[in-house]
Protein backbone atom coordinates (compact mmCIF):
# COMPACT_ATOMS: atom_id res chain seq x y z
CA UNK A 1 0.00 0.00 0.00
CA UNK A 2 3.13 2.71 0.67
CA UNK A 3 4.66 1.54 -2.09
CA UNK A 4 1.47 2.31 -4.50
CA UNK A 5 1.09 5.50 -2.90
CA UNK A 6 4.92 6.16 -2.99
CA UNK A 7 4.49 5.39 -6.97
CA UNK A 8 1.20 7.47 -7.25
CA UNK A 9 3.54 10.70 -5.67
CA UNK A 10 5.94 10.16 -7.82
CA UNK A 11 3.64 9.90 -11.48
CA UNK A 12 2.26 13.35 -10.22
CA UNK A 13 5.63 14.27 -9.33
CA UNK A 14 6.38 14.04 -13.00
CA UNK A 15 3.36 16.46 -14.32
CA UNK A 16 3.44 19.09 -11.27
CA UNK A 17 7.54 19.61 -11.27
CA UNK A 18 7.44 20.46 -15.21
CA UNK A 19 4.19 22.54 -14.78
CA UNK A 20 5.85 24.61 -11.34
CA UNK A 21 8.81 25.03 -13.52
CA UNK A 22 7.22 26.61 -15.95
CA UNK A 23 4.71 28.75 -13.93
CA UNK A 24 7.88 29.93 -12.26
CA UNK A 25 10.12 30.94 -15.67
CA UNK A 26 7.06 32.81 -16.50
CA UNK A 27 6.45 34.51 -12.93
CA UNK A 28 10.40 35.74 -13.49
CA UNK A 29 10.14 36.62 -16.82
CA UNK A 30 13.00 34.25 -17.62
CA UNK A 31 11.47 33.13 -20.84
CA UNK A 32 13.92 35.11 -23.21
CA UNK A 33 13.51 36.99 -26.28
CA UNK A 34 10.26 34.92 -28.04
CA UNK A 35 8.16 33.39 -24.39
CA UNK A 36 5.45 32.34 -26.76
CA UNK A 37 8.34 29.96 -28.26
CA UNK A 38 9.25 29.43 -25.29
CA UNK A 39 5.96 28.30 -24.04
CA UNK A 40 5.56 25.98 -27.25
CA UNK A 41 8.47 24.73 -26.85
CA UNK A 42 8.30 23.87 -23.04
CA UNK A 43 4.86 22.39 -23.30
CA UNK A 44 5.77 20.32 -26.33
CA UNK A 45 8.81 18.69 -24.84
CA UNK A 46 7.12 18.01 -21.93
CA UNK A 47 4.57 16.12 -23.63
CA UNK A 48 6.87 14.14 -25.43
CA UNK A 49 8.71 13.18 -22.27
CA UNK A 50 5.69 12.19 -20.20
CA UNK A 51 3.55 10.66 -23.12
CA UNK A 52 7.35 8.22 -23.18
CA UNK A 53 6.96 7.93 -19.30
CA UNK A 54 3.80 6.34 -19.77
CA UNK A 55 4.27 4.51 -22.34
CA UNK A 56 7.31 2.71 -19.75
CA UNK A 57 5.05 1.57 -17.35
CA UNK A 58 3.67 -1.76 -19.20
CA UNK A 59 7.84 -2.76 -20.26
CA UNK A 60 8.65 -1.67 -15.95
CA UNK A 61 6.29 -4.24 -15.08
CA UNK A 62 7.47 -6.81 -17.35
CA UNK A 63 10.83 -6.33 -16.16
CA UNK A 64 10.34 -6.17 -12.48
CA UNK A 65 6.79 -7.83 -12.58
CA UNK A 66 5.37 -4.62 -9.99
CA UNK A 67 1.84 -3.90 -10.67
CA UNK A 68 2.03 -0.07 -9.59
CA UNK A 69 3.61 1.03 -12.89
CA UNK A 70 0.35 -0.17 -14.57
CA UNK A 71 -1.74 1.40 -11.65
CA UNK A 72 -0.38 4.79 -12.16
CA UNK A 73 -0.12 4.78 -15.73
CA UNK A 74 -3.08 6.95 -15.82
CA UNK A 75 -2.23 9.76 -13.70
CA UNK A 76 0.55 9.93 -16.56
CA UNK A 77 -1.39 9.80 -19.63
CA UNK A 78 -3.44 12.69 -18.10
CA UNK A 79 -0.79 14.57 -17.61
CA UNK A 80 0.32 14.07 -21.15
CA UNK A 81 -2.84 15.21 -22.16
CA UNK A 82 -3.11 18.12 -19.86
CA UNK A 83 0.63 19.27 -21.46
CA UNK A 84 -0.62 18.98 -25.01
CA UNK A 85 -3.81 21.07 -23.79
CA UNK A 86 -1.26 23.62 -23.23
CA UNK A 87 0.64 22.99 -26.58
CA UNK A 88 -2.08 23.42 -28.21
CA UNK A 89 -4.02 26.08 -26.63
CA UNK A 90 -0.19 28.10 -26.95
CA UNK A 91 -0.41 27.89 -30.85
CA UNK A 92 -4.40 28.43 -30.87
CA UNK A 93 -4.09 31.66 -28.86
CA UNK A 94 -0.44 33.12 -29.77
CA UNK A 95 0.06 31.62 -33.31
CA UNK A 96 -3.37 32.12 -34.56
CA UNK A 97 -5.05 34.40 -32.39
CA UNK A 98 -8.15 32.22 -32.52
CA UNK A 99 -8.44 32.19 -35.88
CA UNK A 100 -10.22 29.10 -37.52
CA UNK A 101 -9.81 30.15 -40.82
CA UNK A 102 -6.11 29.73 -40.54
CA UNK A 103 -6.34 26.88 -38.28
CA UNK A 104 -7.93 25.09 -41.14
CA UNK A 105 -5.63 26.48 -43.76
CA UNK A 106 -2.19 24.83 -41.36
CA UNK A 107 -4.30 21.69 -41.22
CA UNK A 108 -4.18 21.66 -44.75
CA UNK A 109 -1.36 22.94 -45.66
CA UNK A 110 1.17 22.47 -42.54
CA UNK A 111 1.90 18.33 -42.17
CA UNK A 112 3.18 18.72 -39.13
CA UNK A 113 0.33 20.76 -37.83
CA UNK A 114 -2.25 17.34 -39.42
CA UNK A 115 -0.04 15.29 -37.22
CA UNK A 116 0.13 17.16 -34.21
CA UNK A 117 -3.49 17.97 -34.42
CA UNK A 118 -4.85 14.33 -35.10
CA UNK A 119 -2.51 13.33 -31.93
CA UNK A 120 -4.35 15.62 -29.76
CA UNK A 121 -7.73 14.14 -31.33
CA UNK A 122 -6.85 10.75 -30.36
CA UNK A 123 -5.49 11.77 -26.59
CA UNK A 124 -8.53 13.34 -26.59
CA UNK A 125 -10.56 10.34 -26.94
CA UNK A 126 -8.47 8.67 -24.79
CA UNK A 127 -8.77 11.32 -22.07
CA UNK A 128 -12.74 11.42 -21.82
CA UNK A 129 -12.69 7.62 -21.65
CA UNK A 130 -9.96 7.43 -19.16
CA UNK A 131 -12.36 7.05 -16.20
CA UNK A 132 -13.63 3.65 -14.74
CA UNK A 133 -16.66 3.81 -15.92
CA UNK A 134 -16.05 4.34 -19.42
CA UNK A 135 -13.36 0.94 -19.11
CA UNK A 136 -16.51 -0.94 -17.51
CA UNK A 137 -18.74 0.08 -20.42
CA UNK A 138 -16.61 -0.48 -22.75
CA UNK A 139 -15.41 -4.08 -21.50
CA UNK A 140 -12.73 -5.50 -23.90
CA UNK A 141 -12.99 -2.76 -26.53
CA UNK A 142 -11.23 -0.27 -23.96
CA UNK A 143 -8.01 -1.89 -24.19
CA UNK A 144 -8.34 -1.99 -27.85
CA UNK A 145 -9.48 2.00 -28.16
CA UNK A 146 -6.32 2.81 -26.10
CA UNK A 147 -3.89 0.79 -27.89
CA UNK A 148 -4.71 4.42 -30.14
CA UNK A 149 -2.02 5.60 -28.25
CA UNK A 150 0.85 4.15 -29.96
CA UNK A 151 -0.29 5.78 -33.05
CA UNK A 152 -0.71 8.93 -30.70
CA UNK A 153 2.99 8.55 -29.81
CA UNK A 154 4.22 8.46 -33.53
CA UNK A 155 2.70 11.01 -34.70
CA UNK A 156 3.18 13.31 -31.90
CA UNK A 157 7.79 12.27 -32.42
CA UNK A 158 7.10 12.99 -35.84
CA UNK A 159 5.76 15.99 -35.41
CA UNK A 160 8.87 17.43 -33.57
CA UNK A 161 11.26 15.84 -36.40
CA UNK A 162 9.02 17.37 -39.19
CA UNK A 163 9.46 21.22 -37.85
CA UNK A 164 13.14 21.33 -37.32
CA UNK A 165 15.27 23.38 -39.65
CA UNK A 166 18.07 21.22 -39.55
CA UNK A 167 19.70 19.87 -36.35
CA UNK A 168 17.38 16.16 -36.11
CA UNK A 169 19.49 15.27 -33.14
CA UNK A 170 16.87 15.80 -30.53
CA UNK A 171 13.58 14.62 -32.38
CA UNK A 172 15.53 11.44 -33.39
CA UNK A 173 16.27 10.73 -29.74
CA UNK A 174 12.86 11.46 -28.65
CA UNK A 175 11.65 9.03 -31.78
CA UNK A 176 14.46 5.94 -30.73
CA UNK A 177 13.13 5.99 -27.06
CA UNK A 178 9.45 5.41 -28.36
CA UNK A 179 10.45 2.76 -30.90
CA UNK A 180 12.36 0.79 -27.97
CA UNK A 181 9.40 0.95 -25.89
CA UNK A 182 7.38 0.27 -28.69
CA UNK A 183 9.56 -2.75 -29.21
CA UNK A 184 8.80 -3.84 -26.27
CA UNK A 185 5.23 -4.92 -27.00
CA UNK A 186 5.52 -7.01 -29.62
CA UNK A 187 5.46 -10.64 -29.02
CA UNK A 188 9.36 -11.46 -28.97
CA UNK A 189 8.70 -14.73 -27.34
CA UNK A 190 6.33 -16.36 -29.87
CA UNK A 191 8.38 -15.00 -32.82
CA UNK A 192 11.76 -16.27 -31.40
CA UNK A 193 10.10 -19.39 -30.08
CA UNK A 194 8.92 -20.02 -34.21
CA UNK A 195 12.06 -19.22 -35.32
CA UNK A 196 13.90 -21.78 -32.59
CA UNK A 197 10.85 -24.43 -33.74
CA UNK A 198 12.13 -23.75 -37.19
CA UNK A 199 15.65 -23.97 -36.96
CA UNK A 200 14.96 -27.43 -34.68
CA UNK A 201 12.67 -28.65 -37.67
CA UNK A 202 15.44 -27.97 -40.25
CA UNK A 203 18.26 -30.09 -37.76
CA UNK A 204 15.87 -33.03 -37.04
CA UNK A 205 14.88 -34.73 -39.90
CA UNK B 1 25.24 64.80 -36.08
CA UNK B 2 21.68 63.00 -36.55
CA UNK B 3 20.42 62.73 -40.19
CA UNK B 4 16.99 61.52 -41.24
CA UNK B 5 16.84 59.82 -43.78
CA UNK B 6 12.63 60.30 -45.66
CA UNK B 7 11.88 57.13 -46.01
CA UNK B 8 9.08 55.83 -48.26
CA UNK B 9 7.31 52.94 -45.52
CA UNK B 10 3.94 51.11 -46.09
CA UNK B 11 2.99 51.99 -41.93
CA UNK B 12 1.09 54.62 -41.15
CA UNK B 13 3.20 56.56 -38.23
CA UNK B 14 -0.27 56.45 -36.40
CA UNK B 15 -0.32 52.69 -36.34
CA UNK B 16 2.50 52.24 -34.28
CA UNK B 17 2.06 52.39 -30.31
CA UNK B 18 4.44 54.70 -29.09
CA UNK B 19 7.27 53.84 -26.93
CA UNK B 20 6.17 54.99 -24.22
CA UNK B 21 2.86 53.47 -24.40
CA UNK B 22 4.77 49.81 -25.33
CA UNK B 23 6.98 50.34 -22.14
CA UNK B 24 4.06 50.82 -20.04
CA UNK B 25 2.19 47.96 -20.94
CA UNK B 26 5.37 45.18 -20.51
CA UNK B 27 5.74 46.91 -16.81
CA UNK B 28 1.94 46.25 -16.16
CA UNK B 29 2.07 42.61 -17.50
CA UNK B 30 5.23 41.80 -15.28
CA UNK B 31 3.70 43.54 -12.61
CA UNK B 32 0.34 42.05 -13.23
CA UNK B 33 2.26 38.44 -13.35
CA UNK B 34 4.34 39.34 -9.98
CA UNK B 35 0.46 39.77 -8.51
CA UNK B 36 0.00 36.14 -8.69
CA UNK B 37 0.35 34.41 -5.76
CA UNK B 38 2.64 32.08 -7.09
CA UNK B 39 5.24 34.88 -6.93
CA UNK B 40 5.52 34.41 -3.20
CA UNK B 41 6.16 30.39 -3.65
CA UNK B 42 9.21 31.49 -5.70
CA UNK B 43 10.60 34.66 -4.70
CA UNK B 44 11.07 37.40 -7.97
CA UNK B 45 14.61 37.89 -9.82
CA UNK B 46 14.97 40.27 -12.19
CA UNK B 47 15.40 39.37 -15.69
CA UNK B 48 19.23 38.84 -17.18
CA UNK B 49 20.60 41.63 -17.55
CA UNK B 50 22.64 43.18 -20.20
CA UNK B 51 26.23 41.41 -19.07
CA UNK B 52 30.16 41.51 -20.08
CA UNK B 53 29.35 42.51 -24.01
CA UNK B 54 28.32 45.76 -22.66
CA UNK B 55 31.95 46.55 -22.31
CA UNK B 56 33.11 45.95 -25.59
CA UNK B 57 34.96 48.67 -27.12
CA UNK B 58 32.51 52.00 -28.29
CA UNK B 59 32.56 53.09 -32.08
CA UNK B 60 32.88 56.37 -33.53
CA UNK B 61 29.68 56.91 -35.57
CA UNK B 62 29.65 59.79 -38.52
CA UNK B 63 26.21 59.56 -39.15
CA UNK B 64 22.83 57.88 -37.96
CA UNK B 65 20.06 56.19 -39.95
CA UNK B 66 16.70 55.67 -38.83
CA UNK B 67 15.05 53.25 -41.48
CA UNK B 68 13.32 50.83 -39.94
CA UNK B 69 9.77 53.25 -39.82
CA UNK B 70 10.50 54.97 -36.63
CA UNK B 71 9.49 51.42 -34.78
CA UNK B 72 10.58 50.21 -31.51
CA UNK B 73 14.65 49.31 -31.35
CA UNK B 74 15.05 45.56 -30.10
CA UNK B 75 16.59 45.52 -26.59
CA UNK B 76 20.24 44.75 -26.95
CA UNK B 77 20.17 41.61 -24.12
CA UNK B 78 17.28 39.99 -26.99
CA UNK B 79 19.87 41.15 -29.79
CA UNK B 80 22.18 39.55 -28.46
CA UNK B 81 20.52 36.15 -26.89
CA UNK B 82 18.97 34.98 -29.41
CA UNK B 83 21.28 34.13 -32.48
CA UNK B 84 21.09 31.59 -35.43
CA UNK B 85 24.73 30.95 -35.46
CA UNK B 86 25.15 26.97 -36.03
CA UNK B 87 28.52 27.14 -36.12
CA UNK B 88 28.19 27.83 -31.99
CA UNK B 89 24.87 25.62 -31.63
CA UNK B 90 21.67 25.19 -32.73
CA UNK B 91 19.35 26.56 -30.15
CA UNK B 92 19.10 30.49 -29.63
CA UNK B 93 20.93 31.02 -27.04
CA UNK B 94 23.87 28.58 -27.69
CA UNK B 95 25.50 31.65 -29.77
CA UNK B 96 25.43 33.66 -26.38
CA UNK B 97 26.93 30.92 -24.56
CA UNK B 98 29.84 29.52 -27.11
CA UNK B 99 31.06 32.48 -28.85
CA UNK B 100 33.29 33.49 -26.53
CA UNK B 101 35.60 30.93 -28.12
CA UNK B 102 35.68 33.25 -31.36
CA UNK B 103 39.41 35.24 -31.70
CA UNK B 104 38.16 38.49 -33.64
CA UNK B 105 42.17 39.79 -33.65
CA UNK B 106 43.94 39.56 -35.96
CA UNK B 107 41.59 39.06 -38.59
CA UNK B 108 41.81 39.04 -42.21
CA UNK B 109 39.57 38.99 -45.06
CA UNK B 110 40.86 37.45 -48.41
CA UNK B 111 38.70 39.20 -51.49
CA UNK B 112 39.46 37.39 -55.08
CA UNK B 113 38.03 36.31 -57.81
CA UNK B 114 36.97 38.53 -61.34
CA UNK B 115 38.57 41.81 -59.52
CA UNK B 116 41.84 44.07 -60.56
CA UNK B 117 42.97 44.24 -56.78
CA UNK B 118 42.48 40.96 -54.92
CA UNK B 119 44.04 40.93 -52.13
CA UNK B 120 43.63 40.68 -48.18
CA UNK B 121 42.34 43.07 -45.82
CA UNK B 122 43.18 43.43 -42.14
CA UNK B 123 40.40 44.08 -40.02
CA UNK B 124 41.77 47.21 -38.32
CA UNK B 125 43.13 48.78 -41.60
CA UNK B 126 39.85 48.45 -42.70
CA UNK B 127 38.06 50.72 -40.71
CA UNK B 128 40.83 53.17 -39.27
CA UNK B 129 40.16 55.35 -42.21
CA UNK B 130 36.89 54.25 -42.07
CA UNK B 131 33.77 56.66 -41.60
CA UNK B 132 31.42 54.62 -39.79
CA UNK B 133 27.31 54.99 -40.01
CA UNK B 134 24.62 53.96 -37.88
CA UNK B 135 21.29 52.40 -39.52
CA UNK B 136 18.52 51.25 -37.57
CA UNK B 137 16.71 48.06 -39.94
CA UNK B 138 14.07 45.75 -39.70
CA UNK B 139 15.47 41.86 -39.64
CA UNK B 140 13.30 38.84 -40.54
CA UNK B 141 14.43 35.37 -39.94
CA UNK B 142 13.03 32.96 -42.53
CA UNK B 143 11.56 31.41 -38.98
CA UNK B 144 8.89 33.67 -38.93
CA UNK B 145 10.37 35.88 -35.89
CA UNK B 146 11.83 39.74 -36.49
CA UNK B 147 13.75 42.02 -34.32
CA UNK B 148 15.10 45.72 -34.98
CA UNK B 149 18.30 46.60 -34.53
CA UNK B 150 20.81 49.70 -34.82
CA UNK B 151 23.94 48.53 -36.55
CA UNK B 152 26.87 50.23 -37.22
CA UNK B 153 29.36 49.32 -40.60
CA UNK B 154 29.56 51.09 -43.84
CA UNK B 155 27.68 50.26 -47.51
CA UNK B 156 28.93 47.08 -48.73
CA UNK B 157 29.23 48.68 -51.89
CA UNK B 158 31.99 50.91 -50.45
CA UNK B 159 34.08 47.78 -49.31
CA UNK B 160 33.18 45.83 -52.68
CA UNK B 161 34.88 48.98 -55.09
CA UNK B 162 37.93 48.58 -53.45
CA UNK B 163 39.06 45.68 -55.12
CA UNK B 164 37.41 46.95 -58.55
CA UNK B 165 35.25 44.10 -59.77
CA UNK B 166 35.41 43.49 -63.66
CA UNK B 167 32.94 43.32 -66.29
CA UNK B 168 33.17 39.63 -65.57
CA UNK B 169 32.14 39.86 -61.95
CA UNK B 170 28.16 38.91 -62.46
CA UNK B 171 27.71 37.36 -58.35
CA UNK B 172 29.68 37.42 -55.25
CA UNK B 173 30.18 35.08 -53.11
CA UNK B 174 30.56 35.29 -49.63
CA UNK B 175 32.36 32.48 -46.83
CA UNK B 176 32.33 32.46 -42.35
CA UNK B 177 34.89 31.39 -40.85
CA UNK B 178 35.11 27.33 -40.13
CA UNK B 179 37.14 26.73 -37.44
CA UNK B 180 37.16 23.28 -35.50
CA UNK B 181 39.31 24.60 -32.40
CA UNK B 182 37.01 27.72 -31.89
CA UNK B 183 34.03 26.27 -33.28
CA UNK B 184 33.43 22.80 -31.65
CA UNK B 185 29.87 22.69 -32.50
CA UNK B 186 31.12 22.10 -36.03
CA UNK B 187 32.47 18.70 -35.74
CA UNK B 188 28.48 17.83 -35.90
CA UNK B 189 28.24 18.57 -39.46
CA UNK B 190 24.67 19.57 -38.97
CA UNK B 191 25.65 22.34 -42.32
CA UNK B 192 27.78 21.93 -44.99
CA UNK B 193 30.86 24.18 -43.65
CA UNK B 194 32.21 26.65 -44.32
CA UNK B 195 28.80 28.69 -43.90
CA UNK B 196 28.40 29.98 -47.43
CA UNK B 197 26.39 32.54 -49.10
CA UNK B 198 26.02 34.71 -52.06
CA UNK B 199 24.28 38.14 -54.48
CA UNK B 200 24.00 39.15 -57.68
CA UNK B 201 26.43 41.59 -58.23
CA UNK B 202 23.37 44.56 -58.31
CA UNK B 203 22.14 43.41 -54.84
CA UNK B 204 25.38 43.72 -53.74
CA UNK B 205 25.85 46.90 -54.80
CA UNK B 206 22.36 48.56 -53.62
CA UNK B 207 22.68 51.05 -50.73
CA UNK B 208 20.66 49.45 -48.71
CA UNK B 209 22.87 46.05 -48.72
CA UNK B 210 25.38 46.94 -45.38
CA UNK B 211 28.24 45.45 -44.15
CA UNK B 212 28.14 45.93 -40.45
CA UNK B 213 31.03 45.96 -37.55
CA UNK B 214 28.93 47.06 -34.28
CA UNK B 215 25.86 46.95 -32.72
CA UNK B 216 24.21 49.63 -30.24
CA UNK B 217 27.30 52.20 -31.33
CA UNK B 218 29.92 49.27 -30.20
CA UNK B 219 32.06 46.76 -31.46
CA UNK B 220 30.04 43.30 -32.65
CA UNK B 221 29.66 40.99 -29.72
CA UNK B 222 30.38 37.54 -31.45
CA UNK B 223 27.30 36.09 -31.33
CA UNK B 224 26.14 38.37 -33.42
CA UNK B 225 28.92 38.11 -36.31
CA UNK B 226 32.04 39.60 -35.28
CA UNK B 227 33.64 41.31 -36.42
CA UNK B 228 32.32 41.81 -39.48
CA UNK B 229 28.67 40.82 -41.18
CA UNK B 230 26.50 41.50 -43.73
CA UNK B 231 23.66 43.16 -43.00
CA UNK B 232 20.42 42.76 -45.97
CA UNK B 233 17.10 44.01 -44.42
CA UNK B 234 15.50 42.90 -47.54
CA UNK B 235 16.31 38.99 -47.21
CA UNK B 236 15.56 36.44 -45.12
CA UNK B 237 18.38 36.41 -41.80
CA UNK B 238 20.55 33.49 -42.94
CA UNK B 239 21.78 35.66 -45.92
CA UNK B 240 23.23 38.18 -43.65
CA UNK B 241 25.98 36.16 -43.62
CA UNK B 242 28.43 36.32 -40.18
CA UNK B 243 32.29 36.41 -39.29
CA UNK B 244 33.28 36.49 -43.00
CA UNK B 245 36.73 35.71 -43.88
CA UNK B 246 36.45 35.54 -47.75
CA UNK B 247 34.77 37.68 -50.34
CA UNK B 248 34.85 36.23 -54.22
CA UNK B 249 33.65 38.00 -57.10
CA UNK B 250 32.24 35.24 -59.51
CA UNK B 251 30.80 34.83 -63.22
CA UNK B 252 28.45 32.78 -62.21
CA UNK B 253 25.79 31.76 -59.40
CA UNK B 254 27.99 30.56 -56.40
CA UNK B 255 26.75 27.47 -54.27
CA UNK B 256 25.01 28.92 -51.18
CA UNK B 257 24.57 26.89 -47.57
CA UNK B 258 20.99 26.72 -47.26
CA UNK B 259 19.54 26.37 -50.63
CA UNK B 260 22.27 23.38 -50.97
CA UNK B 261 20.76 21.90 -47.58
CA UNK B 262 17.39 22.02 -48.82
CA UNK B 263 16.98 23.43 -52.40
CA UNK B 264 13.09 23.44 -52.11
CA UNK B 265 13.01 25.12 -49.03
CA UNK B 266 15.76 27.91 -49.31
CA UNK B 267 16.07 30.01 -52.58
CA UNK B 268 19.20 31.56 -53.61
CA UNK B 269 17.67 35.18 -53.69
CA UNK B 270 15.30 34.57 -50.33
CA UNK B 271 13.50 37.69 -50.24
CA UNK B 272 11.09 38.50 -48.12
CA UNK B 273 7.87 38.00 -49.20
CA UNK B 274 4.76 36.90 -47.60
CA UNK B 275 2.89 35.45 -50.26
CA UNK B 276 5.36 32.93 -51.18
CA UNK B 277 5.30 30.38 -48.28
CA UNK B 278 8.00 28.09 -47.00
CA UNK B 279 7.09 24.70 -47.83
CA UNK B 280 6.89 23.52 -43.87
CA UNK B 281 5.34 27.09 -42.69
CA UNK B 282 3.53 30.20 -43.37
CA UNK B 283 5.66 33.48 -44.26
CA UNK B 284 2.49 35.68 -44.27
CA UNK B 285 3.47 36.76 -40.35
CA UNK B 286 6.12 37.06 -38.68
CA UNK B 287 6.40 37.59 -34.54
CA UNK B 288 8.30 40.36 -33.58
CA UNK B 289 10.64 40.34 -30.71
CA UNK B 290 9.15 41.63 -27.52
CA UNK B 291 5.49 41.15 -28.80
CA UNK B 292 3.09 38.40 -28.25
CA UNK B 293 0.99 38.34 -30.93
CA UNK B 294 2.30 37.97 -34.81
CA UNK B 295 2.04 41.01 -37.32
CA UNK B 296 2.13 40.81 -41.02
CA UNK B 297 4.91 40.23 -42.96
CA UNK B 298 5.90 43.06 -45.55
CA UNK B 299 7.15 42.94 -49.12
CA UNK B 300 10.93 43.07 -48.97
CA UNK B 301 10.44 42.99 -45.56
CA UNK B 302 8.90 47.07 -46.19
CA UNK B 303 11.86 48.24 -48.46
CA UNK B 304 10.16 48.43 -51.74
CA UNK B 305 12.97 50.36 -52.93
CA UNK B 306 14.88 46.87 -53.93
CA UNK B 307 11.66 45.88 -56.17
CA UNK B 308 13.95 47.23 -59.21
CA UNK B 309 16.53 44.75 -58.76
CA UNK B 310 13.67 42.53 -59.69
CA UNK B 311 12.06 43.60 -61.97
CA UNK B 312 10.30 40.69 -64.57
CA UNK B 313 11.63 38.09 -62.25
CA UNK B 314 8.61 35.45 -61.24
CA UNK B 315 9.36 35.60 -57.32
CA UNK B 316 7.54 32.23 -56.67
CA UNK B 317 10.20 30.71 -59.13
CA UNK B 318 13.03 32.66 -58.01
CA UNK B 319 11.96 32.39 -54.09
Amino acid sequence: MIRLWAWRAAAWSLGLLPLALGLKSILQGRLGANPVEFVEHFTGDWTLRLLLATLAMTPLRMLTGLTEPIRVRRILGLWTFAFLCLHFLTYLVFDLSFSMTQLAEDLVKRTYITLGFTAWLLLLALALTSTVGWQRRLKRRWITLHRLIYPAALLGAIHYLWLVKADTREPLIYLSILLVLLGFRLPWQRLMGRQRARASAKVDP
Amino acid sequence: MLIKVAHPFPIKPSEITPEVVHADRRRFLRQAGLATAGAALFGYGPAKSVGAEAELAPLNVARKSEMAGGETVTPYADITHYNNYYEFGTAKEDPSRNAGRLRTRPWSVVVDGECEAPGHIDIDDLLKPQALEERIYRHRCVEAWSMVAPWVGLPLADFLKRFRPTSKAKYVAFETLYDRQQMPETARGVLDWPYREGLRIDEAMHPLAFLSVGLYGRVLPNQDGAPLRLTLPWKYGFKSIKSIVRVRFMERQPEVTWNKMAPDEYGFYSNVNPAVDHPRWSQAQERRLGELFKRKTLMFNGYPEVASLYTGMDLRRFF
